[in-house]
């Protein structure tokens, strides 16, 4: 890459050819506003309050979209850009209704923190609110487009990073507005639940669906005995909410903080995954060695991922795994095993789950497998930013609270149940396992590196016992097309498939950036949950499924085999091709 | 036998609809009752003398009639053609002294200089040979066989042509810029998308003259290296597009468009787009996304077109009367070329002369002209001799000049100076009838239904802006609104992403600037000096002149006026709605505004 020398506020800067102004001034910690840009995205360029002046220039520009060029001499802060940047602020906020204290975004609202900076005092312009409907249509997501501030960024989310094209622009000039195209409600739209726009969003035009009170309501009946247990990612990602780097591992402190909630027993979704590798890692081999099913396989763990290939490749059905997601099987093997084991009737129990993802909400009750207990298996399940609010509304100090383990007898986990939560983890995982499977040794390396990292498309070979397995792992929902067009071009020529294990997940990063996952998520962030995720793994006794001691009994005293037929009722599924947009 | 005299019948728009159909029919009937083989009646694109249509022109004679009705039809041919006596009482003459104008000497045509329009008015737009006869395609066959792409850039570069759709960038560095990146295929798009109130140049051009855009479109694929087309143009101009259409088949049909033109390797098509309408869709980025079916918001820039265009490829783009220059500029040089106009704005400009003006139409001057020339010498100065109050042009981009600067020479430049822009060359005259507050909110309103909604200082600025000038043109303005519409004009004019927003607020300020005194009035005296704005006035009768006709009364459409016949009558004005057809109709002048 080439260097581009260029002054910014006079100071000489050298940057990589191609990067934005707005890159370039943070090289030199220079920050300059914006509402509408966000690093994951390609810049919008909406919003207005980027500009800068280019020296000897009567014109400005957008830092957010403006490349740098050799000899550049840029002005980001004077009182011009000042007063105007003020101005556009005080017109945004002119139609925006200003009410922080009520608004899911407080104190995380990108407008709010600039609106503070800016020491915006007064209304000056007329005040103009549209009366729009709020969209609570999915079990997921609620949409409340007064309060949006056309940014575009979940326009650009939707289409752009997940190629899900459920939200458009509607309308023009002022009455513009997001919604699904036909202006249908979410749930009727191909709306994946993923949350990417909630989690993109710089105000609370877009959040998760808040269901603490649900899980409130559940503890304070005192006929219910409340469980909960934990996805992979949610410990490396909620110690921000209390002022911890990304990437921070808190599983203990997490578990004392559900018991001081008040929870009866508190497990964790990695044991769940390490069950879903029991299951999923004998189906593969039995694809692969006996010709049992199509191959490739394909991951079926996330809820989004699930949806939208039910819309987008349904296709794709006979290659999708039957097992069931991590948080399903915990959800059945808690109102079934756990049950037994304790006493109580499935109905007795009140399964809560804290997901860093909002299609979870969807998931729990997608089909009538989710009711394999004879009941709904997982009852509700909160994101990360709910469980952050409802720790800090329940009074406890969570970053002085001891480190405590989970419950038994569904609650340890080994390393492979923990990277379920970065992108390439399942694929680890299962290979880990599949090894064994097949040679019946242990794998001396169990990190299999090439499945890990950020790039959108990870592909490996892994030989296990001279099988050469070809492996795909996919991330960002935009990313898994040109995966499954190999797949499907490869099928129409009647030529081997190019994979025999595919791996998805519809969030960039796996679900350690899932859309219910604290707020200010870029690649820097995914970066350090990744690590925290993978240093967990280290730390881990055990770091493949089928070593996980309590996974050991519970296939003795309770399941038998994985792919038994306890099994198949209990913790697989079935899927089924639905209309992208519902009349 | 060839046809020794012509009978061309004007087809622009402003003629068609009066019945220029129909004169056309009964001018071919006539001739054939009275066997005239030597006289050929041929529809001609906008002769641009839009006030006085329907318009007909004879030649050789050059004979203007003008107010020209079907029944007139039989007069000409019979008279005039016949037996060579001109019918007087159609022969236009501003001065109404029954004395032959011929067409060159009429005033309205006397300070025009013709290159964009050149044909318009003279051929049958829908007849490629009479296009050919003119030197037309004479510029394709020059490029494609005696220069290269560089010449062509080079030609350009001394003809100093800049770009007609309104910023004015140099046309030659644009072509030159897209000829330069490397590619596997670039395209090449023509702007028609013409939007702004009361400008109809492109319209004019393309339905007078379409060969010529095809023309020039296809010498820019073989200069720059595309082998395709689109010419963008709003649905709203059917006629265009079939005369398009039709000189797209023409031109194929004669080797001239497609595949091998003139039997060379060069192949090059066209193909049109319509737009459904949507002004922003003349930004040329907002331009190339609805092309692709997207749509229409403008992106930023870089990168821009010429790098990243029409599906993502290297995209040259035009406007029509940019285009229109092309051919000439080929045929008779870029050094022809470069000696019309000023230093800074090189060429000749199209404007669509309209409102306050005699001789509404369209126009075409040498760049420098001053506005006082085409105001009063070519526009036949104000209705009623009114007074001259100031000239819009730019459209809702631009900018009002007050008289004080009517003998400022027309340019890039000196547009610029005064607070307007070239604009793609709408120019509405406004009189002493024309509240200035009244015309920076029609302006406005215009740009605030057409903003795309996607960048805040356009979106919400510009309605705000509407709403405070709402606000003071119903007497509700407070003195700190003036400072609120500078600010905010201020803030869309740094920060909106595109032209539209940028310019939106140029009709307020450059008012503010020149009549800042009739916002004043509207604010602190609750007055419209202009007495245009319906909450600040109140129609009275004037009992010594009102003779008590009833006339008033009959026509008030809310039945406020009362009185008997031959006594004063009065207006209630608690109902009153202020449609002012009492002053319309009194003969007497007995209405009068308060």
């Amino acid at each position: 890459m080439s260097l581009v020398e260029l002054k910014i506020n006079g100071e000489v800067v050298k940057v990589e050819k191609g990067t934005t102004i707005l890159n370039a001034a943070k090289e030199i910690n220079v920050n300059i506003p914006t509402l509408c840009h966000h690093a994951d995205l390609e810049p919008w360029a909406a919003c207005g309050m980027c500009i800068v002046k280019l020296e000897n220039s009567s014109k400005t520009v957008r830092a957010c979209a403006t490349p740098v060029e050799e000899g550049m001499s840029i002005i980001t802060h004077d009182p011009e850009l000042h007063g105007v940047r003020k101005t556009v602020l005080e017109l945004i906020l002119s139609t925006h209704p200003n009410e922080c204290l009520t608004c899911g975004r407080n104190q995380h609202c990108e407008l709010q923190t600039i609106a503070c900076e800016f020491g915006v005092r007064e209304q000056p312009y007329e005040k103009r609110l549209r009366d729009l409907p709020i969209d609570k249509s999915t079990p997921s997501i609620v949409l409340e487009p007064e309060k949006c501030i056309s940014c575009g960024r979940c326009v650009l989310v939707c289409q752009g990073l997940q190629n899900v094209w459920a939200l458009e622009f509607l309308f023009r000039g002022e009455n513009t507005r997001i919604a699904p195209a036909g202006d249908d409600v979410l749930n009727d739209s191909p709306c994946i639940k993923c949350g990417q726009c909630s989690a993109h969003c710089p105000v609370g035009a877009i959040y998760e669906k808040d269901e603490t009170r649900k899980l409130l309501d559940a503890i304070q009946d005192k006929n219910l005995h409340v469980t909960v247990q934990v996805a992979p990612s949610v410990r490396v990602a909620i110690g921000e909410a209390f002022g911890l780097e990304p990437g921070t591992v808190v599983t203990g402190k997490l578990y004392a903080a559900l018991r001081r909630l008040g929870i009866d027993a508190v497990f964790d979704t990695n044991f769940g995954a390490d069950l879903t590798i029991m299951e999923e890692g004998t189906e593969f081999v039995q694809r692969l060695t006996e010709g049992a099913g199509v191959l490739p396989q394909i991951t079926s763990c996330c809820p989004a991922w699930t949806d939208y290939m039910e819309k987008y490749y349904p296709d794709m059905i006979p290659n999708f795994s039957t097992a069931k997601s991590p948080m399903m099987m915990q959800g059945a093997m808690t109102k079934t095993y756990y049950a037994e084991k304790m006493g109580f009737e499935a109905r007795q129990i009140y399964s809560a789950a804290i997901m860093p993802c909002t299609a979870k909400k969807y998931e729990i009750t997608r089909d009538e497998n989710m009711y394999s207990s004879g009941v709904q298996d997982v009852d509700v399940v909160l994101t990360t930013r709910e469980l952050a609010r409802l720790i800090k509304s329940s009074g406890i100090d969570f970053l002085n609270l001891p480190d405590e383990p989970a419950d038994s007898p569904i609650g340890a986990y080994s390393g492979a149940g923990t990277i379920f939560g970065n992108t390439g983890g399942v694929m680890e995982a299962a290979l880990r396992t599949a090894y064994n499977l097949v040679t019946g040794t242990e794998l001396k390396d169990v990190e299999i590196h090439q499945v890990r990292g950020l790039d959108g498309i990870k592909e490996g070979v892994i030989d296990i016992d001279g099988t050469k397995v070809k492996v795909a792992v996919a991330h960002g929902m935009a990313n898994v097309g040109a995966v499954l067009d190999k797949v499907r071009m490869a099928a129409e020529k009647g030529e081997d498939p190019p994979y025999h294990f595919i791996e998805v997940m519809a969030c960039r990063g796996g679900c350690i950036a899932g859309g219910g996952q604290p707020y200010f998520t870029t690649d820097e962030v995914r970066q350090k949950r990744m690590e925290g995720i993978y240093k967990d793994d280290k730390m881990s006794e055990v770091r493949c499924s089928y070593q996980n001691p309590e996974i050991q009994i519970l296939y003795k005293d309770f399941l038998g085999s994985p792919m038994s037929s306890k099994s198949h009722k209990l913790l697989h599924t079935t899927y089924t091709p639905r209309p992208l947009h519902r009349l | 036998m060839n046809p020794e005299k012509f009978i061309l019948v004007c087809n622009g728009a402003e003629c068609r609809n009066p019945g220029a159909e129909e004169i056309y029919n009964n001018l071919r009937h006539e001739c054939s009752i009275h066997n005239a083989d030597d006289v050929q009646v041929i529809r001609t694109g906008c002769l641009g003398f839009c006030a006085h249509g329907p318009v007909v022109k004879t030649l050789p004679d050059e004979t203007l009639y003008a107010g020209v009705t079907p029944e007139d039809a039989a007069e000409i041919v019979e008279n005039h053609i016949i037996n060579g006596k001109k019918v007087e009482r159609l022969l236009y003459n501003k001065n109404e002294s029954k004395q032959n104008v011929k067409v060159d000497n009429a005033d309205f045509y006397q300070k025009q200089f013709r290159i964009v329009l050149r044909n318009c008015g003279i051929i049958d737009p829908e007849n490629i040979e009479e296009y050919i006869a003119r030197d037309g395609y004479a510029a394709l066959e020059k490029v494609v066989f005696d220069m290269n792409p560089d010449d062509i850039i080079a030609e350009l570069k001394s003809a100093g042509l800049r770009g007609r759709g309104g910023a004015g960038f140099p046309t030659w560095m644009k072509w030159n810029f897209t000829k330069q990146v490397e590619s596997d295929e670039k395209f090449v798009v023509c702007n028609a998308d013409e939007g702004d109130p009361g400008a109809y140049m492109d319209r004019g051009t393309l339905e007078g003259d379409p060969h010529s855009i095809l023309e020039a479109m296809t010498i820019a694929g073989y200069c720059i290296g595309a082998k395709k087309g689109y010419i963008y143009i709003r649905a709203e101009y059917p006629l265009a597009i079939e005369r398009l259409q039709k000189g797209m088949e023409d031109s194929r049909a004669l080797g001239l468009l497609g595949d091998n033109i003139l039997g060379s390797d060069f192949s090059f098509d066209i193909e049109i787009r319509l737009g459904a309408g949507a002004f922003v869709c003349g930004e040329e980025t907002a331009l190339i996304a609805s092309i692709e079916g997207e749509r229409g918001m403008p992106k930023p820039r870089p990168p821009f077109p010429s790098v990243k265009g029409v599906w993502g490829k290297p995209t040259l783009i035009n406007n029509v009367e940019t285009w229109a220059n092309i051919p000439v500029i080929i045929t008779r040089g870029g050094e022809w070329f470069s000696k019309i106009g000023t230093e800074d704005s090189r060429g000749t400009k199209v404007f669509a002369l309209t409102g306050k003006i005699r001789n509404s139409g369209l126009v075409e001057v040498p760049m420098g002209t001053t506005l006082r020339e085409i105001v009063y010498d070519i526009g036949g100065g104000i209705p009623g001799d009114k007074a001259f109050k100031a000239v819009q042009t730019g459209g809702p981009s631009g900018g009002v000049i007050p008289a004080e600067y009517l003998d400022t020479p027309i340019d890039y430049i000196h547009l610029k100076e005064l607070g307007s822009i070239m604009g793609s060359g709408g120019m509405i005259i406004m009189d002493e009838d024309d509240c200035m507050v009244d015309v920076a909110k029609f302006y406005l309103g215009f740009s605030v239904d057409e903003s795309c909604g996607k960048c805040s200082p356009c979106r919400i600025g510009g309605r705000t802006l509407y709403n405070i000038l709402e606000k003071i043109t119903t007497g509700n303005g407070e003195l700190e609104d003036i400072e609120k519409l500078k600010t905010i004009g201020k803030a869309m004019q740094t920060a909106s992403l595109c032209g539209l927003g940028q310019t939106a607020p140029n009709p307020i300020l450059s008012t503010l600037k020149y009549f800042e005194d009739e916002y004043l009035a509207h604010i602190k005296n609750h007055r419209c000096p202009s007495k245009k704005c319906k909450e600040l006035i109140s129609f009275h009768i004037l009992a010594d002149k009102c003779v008590g006709c009833t006339i008033c009364a009959k026509n008030c459409p809310v039945n406020v006026i009362d009185g008997a016949v031959r006594e004063v009558h009065t207006i209630d004005q608690s109902g009153c709605i202020k449609c002012g057809k009492c002053f319309e109709v009194c003969k007497f002048n007995a209405v009068f505004i308060k």
